[in-house]
């Protein structure tokens, strides 16, 4: 029989503790199937975040080390100093990389390290609980920010793709988003790319992907697409900020 | 091999070196910036790595991340970045890495001072991090022994999988004396099979990790650390004695303050004082034994330490009410001078029965 279909291997047999309907399971899914297209799974190490996130590493199938929050970037340079023949790649989400963790993504850009990065950005703090994040919309409620986000109170949220395409180290930024069929083939387009910037010795690469956390915002899994798609994408518009080829 | 005169910091680094570490992550604070520097001079001579990191948080995770991918490596600072990198510190004991971490203390508390101190004695020994962990924590009196602890910590370190803390002052840091790069004695290092370094599709992932969500799980990696650590303590206590089995009084000094102790003990000695001395070379495990063959007739222990009492907490555990317990310190800088010393050791004597011990 003709196999159509097949899990990846880079992925475990481990169930994932994700509520349903998030979108961390699809991202892990891009992120394994590229490492096994591209050939690099098994001379990969990932590092996984504090978030909602942090049991990663017993669901990519490779290396991995658990970082503290905020410090993935760091704990990264640290792996591919050491092994610089190998693929290293973070995955982190917006309060673990847009705020506890801002210099060391941003100084990990700077230093052009070799290193890839999957950005989850859903707009809130999942895994504690459903908090403000740097990335929360103005208006957007969270358990911290009850009335809703309040610029002139809490600023307005980051756009981290938008900044760090500003260092020159960052050689690959691009946002997407996983909402349709057709975004998600795109973030993986995206995906794959960026981690050819690392494989080709070309520098830092960051995909900021825009992420559902239907169990935090109160949405059905659905609503919870919709939403994004509506409130998120024009705040964070989707493409390319910069491709190695962009810079000299 | 031929001595060289070498200043401490700078001493460390060639150890370091010597020992086989070729990873080398800081962040510039005085009074050890000479060590950055040697590296970022010498590393790319040996292939090895110097990075000025963007913080001392980001230099020990990256420590962390160089330690699980197998590497020798180490870092170094002083106080106010150690302070920065406790967290780091944490997550490398509880992933059980191996490490070196050197601090050359200075004045606290916050920006204190940059002159030499021994104020991070409590930090160091009883974890400035979060959870219950040791770092096995050494401190050298002399460049010549800080360059033997630095080589012998780097094997320590692999041997049990666990950071190890070299502990000096500013004094130690800044202080030339001649050095030779000796061979440790040998020990039996475990494989790091457990290290990241790519499956190569031949064996399992390997995982770095400190977190235990179950609380069985948890209590049983907690459990385990504390059978390393009893192991620790059983094989890796340091320390110097002189004259305690015959002393009237008996003082406890460790790294460059046991040193002006020793020029007040000989001065004492030529006026007809019997003082002994106990140095801790390894603060931890502290040589609790060692004050257990003070002889009875000792009339009490003084510790001085560059620090308003801190390791004298160990003291009065490890005499456990036999003697009076005193205390001299000097701080923010101040050194306490052979005189001084001399001084507090006539006193202490002097006092009757309990009197004033602290
Ligand atoms: C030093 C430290 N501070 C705070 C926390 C608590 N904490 C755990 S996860 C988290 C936020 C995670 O949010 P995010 O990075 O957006 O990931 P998500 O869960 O949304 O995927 C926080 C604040 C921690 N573990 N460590
Ligand atoms: S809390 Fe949100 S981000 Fe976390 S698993 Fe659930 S849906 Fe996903
Ligand atoms: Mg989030």
């Amino acid at each position: 029989m003709a196999v159509v279909f097949e899990k990846t291997r880079g992925l475990t047999d481990v169930q994932t503790h994700y509520c349903p309907g998030c979108t961390h399971g699809i991202v892990h899914r891009l992120v394994a199937e590229s490492l096994e297209e591209l050939g690099v799974l098994d001379d990969t190490i990932g590092v996984a975040p504090v978030g909602c996130s942090v049991l990663a590493y017993k669901y990519f199938n490779c290396d991995m080390h658990e970082a503290a929050h905020g410090r993935a970037p760091a704990v990264a340079t640290g792996i591919k100093r050491v092994h610089p023949d190998k693929f290293v790649f973070t995955y982190q989400g917006d309060g673990d990389l847009a705020s506890i963790g801002t210099a060391e993504i941003v100084h990990a850009a700077h230093r052009g390290e070799k290193i890839s990065t999957i950005f989850i950005n859903n707009a809130i703090y999942g895994m504690t609980g459903g908090q403000m994040a740097p990335t929360t919309l103005v208006g957007q409620k969270a358990t911290t920010a009850p009335y809703g986000r309040d610029e002139a109170h809490a600023g307005r949220p980051i756009r981290m793709a938008e900044m760090l395409a500003t260092i020159h180290g960052a050689k690959f930024v691009e946002r997407v988003a996983v909402n349709t069929p057709a975004n998600v083939r795109k973030a993986k387009k995206a995906i794959k790319r960026c981690f050819e910037t690392q494989i080709n010795g070309e520098g830092f690469g960051i995909v900021e992907v825009l992420s559902t956390c239907p169990t935090n915002w109160g949405y059905t899994p659905e609503e919870a697409l919709k939403w994004l798609e509506e409130n998120m994408i024009p705040y964070y518009p989707l493409g390319n900020f910069r491709t190695p080829e962009e810079v000299e | 091999m031929a001595k060289v005169l070498m200043k401490g910091n700078e001493a460390i680094g060639a150890a370091a070196i010597e020992a086989g570490c070729k990873y080398f992550f800081g962040y510039p604070i005085t009074p050890q910036s000479e060590l950055p520097e040697y590296m970022a001079r010498e590393m790319p001579k040996i292939n090895g790595v110097f990075l000025q990191a963007e913080s001392e948080i980001a230099a020990i995770n990256m420590v962390y991340g160089a330690a699980g991918a197998g590497a020798r490596v180490m870092t170094s600072s002083s106080s106010p970045g150690i302070s920065l990198k406790q967290e780091g510190i944490s997550y490398i004991a509880g992933a059980e890495l191996p490490c070196l971490i050197v601090n050359i203390m200075r004045g606290g508390p916050g920006l204190g001072s940059i002159q030499p101190s021994q104020t991070d004695y409590f930090q160091a020994t009883r974890g400035g991090g979060n959870g219950d962990y040791r770092l096995v924590v050494l401190a050298p009196a002399n460049v010549q022994e800080l360059v033997d602890l630095i080589i012998e910590g780097f094997d320590i370190a692999d041997q049990y999988r666990n950071p190890v803390m070299i502990l000096g002052d500013g004094m130690i840091g800044q202080m030339m004396e001649p050095v030779e790069f000796k061979k440790p004695k040998k020990r039996e290092l475990p494989e790091k099979d457990w290290a990241t370094t790519g499956t190569k599709g031949k064996r399992k992932p390997n995982i770095i990790n400190s977190l235990y969500l179950a609380a069985e799980e948890l209590e049983e990696h907690n459990k385990r650390l504390q059978e390393k650590y009893k192991a620790i303590k059983e094989n890796e206590v340091k320390v110097e004695s002189y004259n305690i089995e015959d002393a009237d009084i008996v003082v406890a000094a460790y790294g460059t303050t046991s040193r002006i102790a020793k020029t007040a003990i000989s001065q004492l000695e030529k006026e007809g004082y019997k003082v002994g001395l106990i140095r801790p070379i390894s603060l931890w495990p502290f040589p609790y034994e060692e004050f257990n063959k003070i002889s009875d007739k000792c009339k009490g222990v003084l510790t001085i330490e560059m620090n308003t009492g801190q390791m004298v907490d160990d003291v009065k555990i490890a005499v456990n009410g036999r003697f009076p317990v005193y205390f001299y310190g000097r701080t923010g800088g101040m050194v306490p001078t052979p005189n001084e010393i001399a001084e507090k050791v006539k006193e202490s004597m002097e006092v009757k029965s309990n009197g004033c011990s602290i």
